[in-house]
């Protein structure tokens, strides 16, 4: 057993909530797009070349992994880059939504 | 409609197709249709001093009520009420003005007794989308689903709609190919 150590002094810390604010905005932030029964797979595919410039192998990849595995992180990067990612797949007519890594 | 041509006049290239009468009609109809539904939900939002000043629109904050709206202006996040709330109001109106703009397009591009539609890719990518909000729409309404039979049984009252539903996305499909082929 080991001694426990003379009290401590506690002291509340005082958060700052800008710095909290600015600490969440570091974690990186993914684009998610999830499957539906209506967007074509061409389509999607074609979508995601356009909007990140992804060579078709990868487009596509991401397109199946979509419809076989219900979603897929199609971005990643801060939080400002993935709500512009995330507009740009709403204006597609995809159905994405964003989350922290 | 016969599928999608890529036309090459003076080095520039078209993606071409023709429609009839009736298709064209239905298209612009469809097309007209949710235009409308979105320049609804855009109206309902209250305009304020604040806004006229600066040129800044804000959206609202909660999702339609209307699941083909809902569809068409999806969530930002899907466990974040707040995240998702602040982020429609910041970019739903833009949203509505590029769907907005991508219908226009296509109106303006469709001749209104059918006929020959020629479009360059800017054109061409604005048909996509609009035609992908124009099946949305349906889609969405009919309750399609990725088990659902090419056709229904007569009986079915969707079963007429879903012909349309099928027919766009030939249209679609055939323009994505197309489009994907022009670079």
């Amino acid at each position: 057993m080991t001694a426990s150590p003379p009290p401590v002094p506690v002291v509340d810390p005082v958060i700052d909530p800008s710095l909290v604010e600015d600490v969440t905005g570091d974690v990186p932030w993914q684009a998610i797009v999830w499957n539906d029964p209506v967007n074509l797979m061409s389509y999607v595919t074609y979508v995601l070349q356009k909007l990140f410039g992804y060579p078709e192998p990868k487009a596509t990849a991401l397109m199946l992994d979509v419809h076989h595995k219900g979603k897929a992180a199609v971005s990643s990067g801060d939080k400002e880059k993935v709500e512009g990612d995330v507009a740009k797949l709403h204006a597609a007519g995809l159905w994405a939504t964003m989350q922290k890594a | 409609m016969n599928g999608w041509k890529r036309s090459r006049r003076g080095g520039r290239l078209r993606l071409v197709t023709t429609l009839d009468a009736q298709e064209a009609a239905v298209l612009r109809g469809l097309v007209d249709e949710v235009r409308r539904m979105l320049g609804a939900r855009s109206d309902e939002q209250p305009r304020d001093e604040l806004e006229a000043l600066t040129g800044l629109q804000t959206g609202p904050s909660t999702r339609p009520d209307d699941p083909v709206l809902a569809r068409l202006l999806p969530d930002f996040a899907t466990d974040d009420t707040d995240l998702s709330g602040a982020l429609r109001s910041l970019h739903e109106p833009e949203l509505i003005a590029t769907k907005d703009a991508a219908a226009a397009i296509v109106l303006d591009t469709l001749p209104g007794d059918g006929g020959r539609v020629e479009l360059t890719a800017e054109q061409a990518d604005a048909w996509l989308a609009a035609l992908n909000d124009v099946r949305l729409a349906l889609g969405t309404a009919l309750d399609v689903s990725e088990e659902m039979p090419d056709e229904l049984p007569p009986d079915d009252p969707r079963a007429g709609h879903l012909g349309v539903y099928h027919w766009l996305t030939y249209v679609q499909d055939g323009l994505v190919q197309s489009r994907m082929a022009l670079r």
